[in-house]
């Protein structure tokens, strides 16, 4: 049952501070644990239910991006690094190399036009907590000029080695998380996009 | 472009010899509802004092500092869990410390014994290691296995590790496969070998008698990984102790020599960048030059076809040990088999065969006890204990019971841990009547690779006969 909006957690930052409002956890009693064959007590439940409050620190540009129909990356711009000029995707805050931060950089255009499927797999299973819709058709994409591989899904069309992908983004109701950017086929229309989805 | 510095290619060395004194195991399961973890380490633990002819008491009288490996302490609510455990074996007050590398927790925790005892901080270390699994419903465990992953960037989709790890799979069965029926063939037989070794293994949790039809005919989980190409998700507990010769030989009239060396590689498969192949000492440069060419689409290294943690820790730990060869100079193998693929990509790594050449190690038969073809003992043997796939995956315990497998068969005693019918029924398992020793005749050396997830970290451990080194000290 989901919960409703008196049930759930909230988080502002006020002067540099995480100031939590709302529930954050439900109490529920310890249930015992019987053998059903023997009848002695083997153990209990011990129930949780949490809310992780979480920083995306340097990486919000991107996570924020996603919500605005961009795609952030970034880039090592210090002429003292070996690998200078290496375009990260995922989004690296510091070279790999150097540690010098690197550039942040819009690369929605790059990956609407050379994105492609690296590899992919489908998958009908899940575990707990998942919010896509299954089968999960889980695909890790090239980018022209990038050095990493990013790892995303298929939301339409069937994924294929070298397939050309467009990027869509969750931009009417973001969720603020890796899940608000996903891939079609490319020639995918308008129409065919998961709800809440833009090109 | 990754590119090592001399410094960081420096072959490790250990400043005095370590020894391989004892081992011991639980019995492994999916669930132990009524065993608290501490009798599984304390049943580990008495095995490998009983292995000695000892008293657990009186092995813990050699005992300086413990490594505890334990991975998933969301999965139990129990941070400090190695604190229980120590605390329940008795050790206090001597150091302990937790180590958690995933797949690898295992490897890693004796990765650091031996460099404690090497070290001379230590004269003997325990590493003894365990998971507990079975104490979340399975989609919720899902959940807490891909929190292995990166938080933000892979477990939000799907909560699902296989996902992650699959996509490397799809790629190696396009490349190097090449979606051919033969290699996924293969990919079957290896569940098959390593599930019909498990049978002869009362500790072993997934024994099956099956064929390569029943692999091919068994649900898939990520296309084209099906179930018997899965590993085990497990519970119990394994460990080792190592010491310095001296000590060793107070112990055991027989400890083995140890030389173990990790690697690792990002957590994510989406940060792998392109280099060259590191070689091992029977590659060449030769080796690859036409690589891209037999394999189109095998250009990017690791890419996702390879991992480079295991390619690492070999070139490490070959060189230690004086190994140029592997499957001429070894006798016995324990591999992370998590999926039939990731085994086969694991043969390439170790150097068992070249890149793209690894099903070959199978087909040839030098991967069975007994070669299919020739009908003679394989050249390397492989996963007898039943491996992942057959006899358990209880992630910080798995290396460990790896280590230990190798050890028994060096010490030729395989057959007193897998034989007796009075282990068979204390653990409630049914010995099969065609049971049959797999212990390897005139095993001299060995090695046990531990493997974390996508590759994040991995171990190889070589185990040797003190009088059959390869390499003076």
């Amino acid at each position: 049952m989901p919960k409703t909006e008196k049930e759930k957690g909230f988080v502002d930052i006020i002067n540099g501070r995480y100031k939590p409002r709302g529930v954050f956890h439900t109490i529920e009693k310890n249930q015992p644990i019987f053998d059903k064959d023997t009848g002695k007590l083997a153990g209990v439940t011990n129930p949780r239910d949490m809310t992780y409050i979480h920083s995306y620190g340097g990486e919000a540009p991107f996570f924020e991006g996603l919500g605005k129909g961009r795609l952030m990356a970034t880039r090592c711009d210090n002429d003292k690094c070996e690998t200078r000029g290496s375009m990260y995707q995922p989004f690296r805050i510091y070279c790999p190399d150097c540690l010098r931060k690197n550039t942040i950089i819009d690369m929605t255009d790059i990956a609407k036009t050379t994105a492609k499927i690296h590899s992919y797999i489908i998958t009908h299973r899940s575990g707990a907590f998942n919010t896509l819709p299954k089968p999960i058709k889980f695909i890790n994409v090239e980018f022209e000029g990038v050095v990493t591989i990013l790892m995303s899904v298929l939301a339409v069309g069937e994924p294929e080695i070298n397939k050309k992908v467009i990027p869509i983004f969750n931009t009417k109701a973001p969720t603020y998380t890796i899940t608000d950017l996903r891939f079609v086929v490319e020639g995918t229309s308008k129409s065919e996009l998961p709800e809440g989805f833009t090109f | 472009m990754i590119k090592f510095s001399d410094k960081q290619l420096k072959i490790p060395k250990l400043m005095r010899p370590v020894y391989l004194a004892t081992v011991g195991m639980s019995k492994f399961d999916r669930a132990f509802p009524e065993t608290r973890t501490e009798e599984l380490c304390i049943q580990a633990f008495t095995a490998a004092a009983d292995f000695v002819n000892m008293t657990p008491s009186e092995l813990k009288k050699y005992i300086h500092t413990c490594y505890y490996g334990h991975f998933a302490d969301h999965f139990g609510d129990q941070l400090l869990g190695e604190a229980v455990i120590h605390d329940r074996l008795g050790l206090d007050p001597l150091g302990n410390i937790g180590v958690k590398t995933g797949g690898a927790t295992g490897g890693s925790a004796m990765w650091e014994a031996v460099k404690t005892v090497a070290s001379g901080y230590s004269d003997c270390a325990l590493a003894l290691g365990w998971e507990r699994m079975d104490e979340v419903p399975t989609d919720e465990g899902n959940h807490l296995i891909s929190a292995a992953a990166d938080k933000d960037w892979e477990t939000p989709l799907g909560h699902i590790y296989t996902g992650y790890y699959a996509v490397m799979a799809q790629r190696y069965w396009k490349i190097f496969g090449k979606e051919e029926d033969s290699f996924r063939d293969t990919m079957a037989e290896i569940a098959v070998k390593n599930r019909g070794y498990a049978r002869m293994n009362p500790h072993a949790q997934g024994p099956l008698k099956i064929t390569i039809e029943d692999v091919k005919n068994s649900p898939i989980v990520a296309y084209p990984l099906r179930a018997l190409d899965c590993c085990l998700m497990s519970v119990g507990s394994a460990c080792g102790i190592v010491c310095d010769e001296k000590t060793a030989y107070e112990i055991t009239d027989k400890p083995l020599r140890i030389y173990i060396a990790a690697g690792s590689h990002t957590l994510r498969v989406a940060d792998r960048r392109n280099m060259t192949i590191p070689l091992l000492p029977n590659e060449t440069t030769e080796t690859y030059k036409d690589l891209g060419t037999r394999f189109p689409g095998s250009d990017r290294y690791p890419g996702f076809t390879g991992f480079l943690a295991a390619r690492m820790a070999a070139y490490y730990t070959y060189r230690m040990a004086g190994v140029v060869d592997p499957i001429e100079d070894l006798d016995v193998i324990e591999l992370h088999d998590a999926f039939t693929i990731s085994d086969i990509q694991s043969y390439e790594d170790l150097g068992l065969r070249p890149y793209g050449e690894g099903r070959d190690y199978i087909e040839s038969g030098d991967g069975y006890l007994i070669n299919p073809h020739t009908k003679k003992q394989g050249k390397l043997p492989s996963n007898l204990s039943g491996g992942l796939i057959g006899c358990m995956h209880a992630v910080g315990a798995t290396g460990l019971m790896q280590i230990a497998e190798i050890g028994y068969h060096i010490w030729n005693r395989w057959d007193e841990i897998h034989e007796p019918q009075e282990k068979w029924d204390a653990f409630g398992r049914e010995k099969p009547d065609d049971w049959t020793s797999l212990q390897v005749k005139n095993a001299k050396r060995g090695l046990a690779i531990s493997h974390a997830g996508v590759g994040s970290h991995v171990t190889t451990t070589i185990l040797m006969d003190p009088n059959h080194l390869l390499k003076e000290d």
